[in-house]
């Protein structure tokens, strides 16, 4: 059977006041690749069709989302298709009244980010002063009868936090926590040294949340995602290449995952140019690694491909070299032994190393490098 | 038959919401981050949880809708709805 879309992920802009620098953002967001922001009659449009492809979770992200200043009836369109909607922002500014404005228009789901738990580290994470407003917000999405998430970033210097990030959470009452250690795309890749956390690091914050699993039960769902680079196997990336997800970016290009407009070896079309179902079904995007024909060795021939897919295909370029390889975390692949050695390089530092934030001064200077 | 249940109202939490996926030809519950596909009596059953009725009214009308008697359709409902409470996405209210 065919695979039909049931996620959507709207970056409807890549501006952002915050600078976090693991941002899952390109490295070049601030080049001519994502200049030409889609119209809200072109989002609506996109919306008309994923619904109509079988998409029934629309994610609304960026960069920040709330900068949009047509949100309002871009989640107006998706809630009279049917849609769910997830507004995921990081709160700047962000005040009750336009909060008011998306619930009427139909919004069904807030997630906001915080960096640290409190003050001085979010603030120091983010690069803008920021923790104020997310606190506020997140009293006014329960007012307003929002179902709540609070999304946090891991990494080397917030994870000892997670105690006091889940308390946090459960203190505002939200219904999910997601607790997302660091995947190393984009800015996160480029600023891996500073963000990779240790291995006991990793051990206390895990045994944190199991025992705060075991205090909240329903009343906080804690969600882990996992460090994969400490980890035996590989995720399983999107449930599978373009088998259930696709982003639009905000200048219209639709790629596999958020992560994936990296990959130079494939081709991306653009919601300008295609019908979404056309890019789904028939683009070289979509088509190259969906199903399990393209896997080399040792994926081919292993009986977990069915679990994981055969992992990421940007950490198989980005790492490897090659989109087409097995994920280099898998320990059989032959290319483990550079995820061992960036971990290793962790290990064996002493003292902080710094990391680059996410503005646009430093995009255009890395997309000129290219 | 349904003496034992306690007079408990099953609701769908705020936070989720039926839909049709006329794609798939199916019934859905939405929630935060996620889905479940529903098949015909699961949708029936969360159609019924209205905030008024108790489990023992919903099991009541399940059976005068299918002619069904007997224990089984009560065993279904409730553990049906144990599954969704488990998730959050059910509560239970009197």
């Amino acid at each position: 059977m065919d695979p039909k879309p049931l996620w959507l992920l709207a970056e409807l802009t890549y501006k952002c006041p915050l600078q976090c620098p693991y941002c899952s953002n390109p490295l070049d967001f601030a080049g001519p690749r994502f200049r030409r922001e889609l119209s809200t009659e072109e989002w609506c449009r996109v919306f008309r069709e994923a619904k109509a492809l079988g998409v029934l979770q629309l994610g609304l992200s960026g960069g920040e989302p709330t900068l949009r200043t047509d949100l309002e009836d871009l989640i107006r369109e998706a809630h009279g298709l049917g849609l769910y909607t997830s507004l995921i922002t990081s709160a700047y500014r962000l005040t009750k009244e336009r909060l008011a404005a998306l619930k009427a228009a139909g919004l069904d789901h807030v997630q906001i980010s915080i960096q640290g738990a409190d003050a001085d580290l979010s603030d120091a994470v983010a690069g803008t002063t920021s923790y104020r407003d997310k606190i506020a917000a997140y009293h006014y999405t329960r007012e307003l009868g929002f179902p709540l998430t609070v999304n946090v970033v891991l990494h080397r210097r917030n994870l000892h936090q997670v105690e006091a990030l889940i308390r946090l959470a459960e203190s505002l009452g939200a219904e999910r926590i997601e607790l997302a250690n660091t995947q190393f795309y984009g800015w996160a890749l480029h600023n891996r040294d500073a963000l990779m956390p240790t291995k006991a690091q990793l051990d206390d914050a895990w045994r944190v949340v199991q025992r705060e699993r075991a205090r909240l039960g329903t009343t906080l769902e804690i969600v882990w995602v996992l460090p994969d680079y400490h980890e035996q196997y590989p995720k399983p990336c999107m449930g599978g290449w373009a088998r259930s997800y696709m982003t639009v970016t905000p200048a219209g290009e639709v790629w596999p995952c958020h992560a994936a407009g990296r990959i130079t070896t494939l081709t991306f079309e653009n919601v300008r140019e295609h019908p979404l179902e056309w890019i789904w079904e028939h683009s070289d995007a979509f088509t190259r690694f969906r199903g399990d024909a393209w896997m080399p060795e040792p994926c081919r021939s292993c009986p977990r491909k069915t679990q994981d897919f055969g992992g990421c295909r940007c950490q198989a370029f980005l790492v490897a070299g090659d989109a087409a390889l097995t994920d280099p975390v898998c320990t059989l692949s032959p290319h483990r032994h550079l995820i061992d050695a960036a971990v290793a390089e962790v290990e064996g530092a002493v003292g902080a190393v710094d990391w680059t934030y996410r503005a646009a001064p430093a995009s255009r200077a890395l997309a000129a490098k290219g | 038959m349904t003496a034992a249940s306690p007079p408990t109202v099953p609701r769908l939490h705020a936070k989720a919401r039926l839909q049709h996926d006329g794609v798939r030809g199916r019934d859905v519950l939405l929630y935060p981050e996620g889905l479940i596909a529903l098949n015909p009596t699961g949708a029936e059953i969360l159609g019924l949880c209205d905030g008024v009725r108790t489990v023992t009214d919903i099991v009541a009308a399940l059976e005068r809708r299918y002619g069904a008697t007997g224990e089984s359709v009560e065993r279904d409902v409730t553990a049906f709805l144990a599954g969704l409470a488990a998730k959050g996405l059910v509560t239970y209210g009197s």
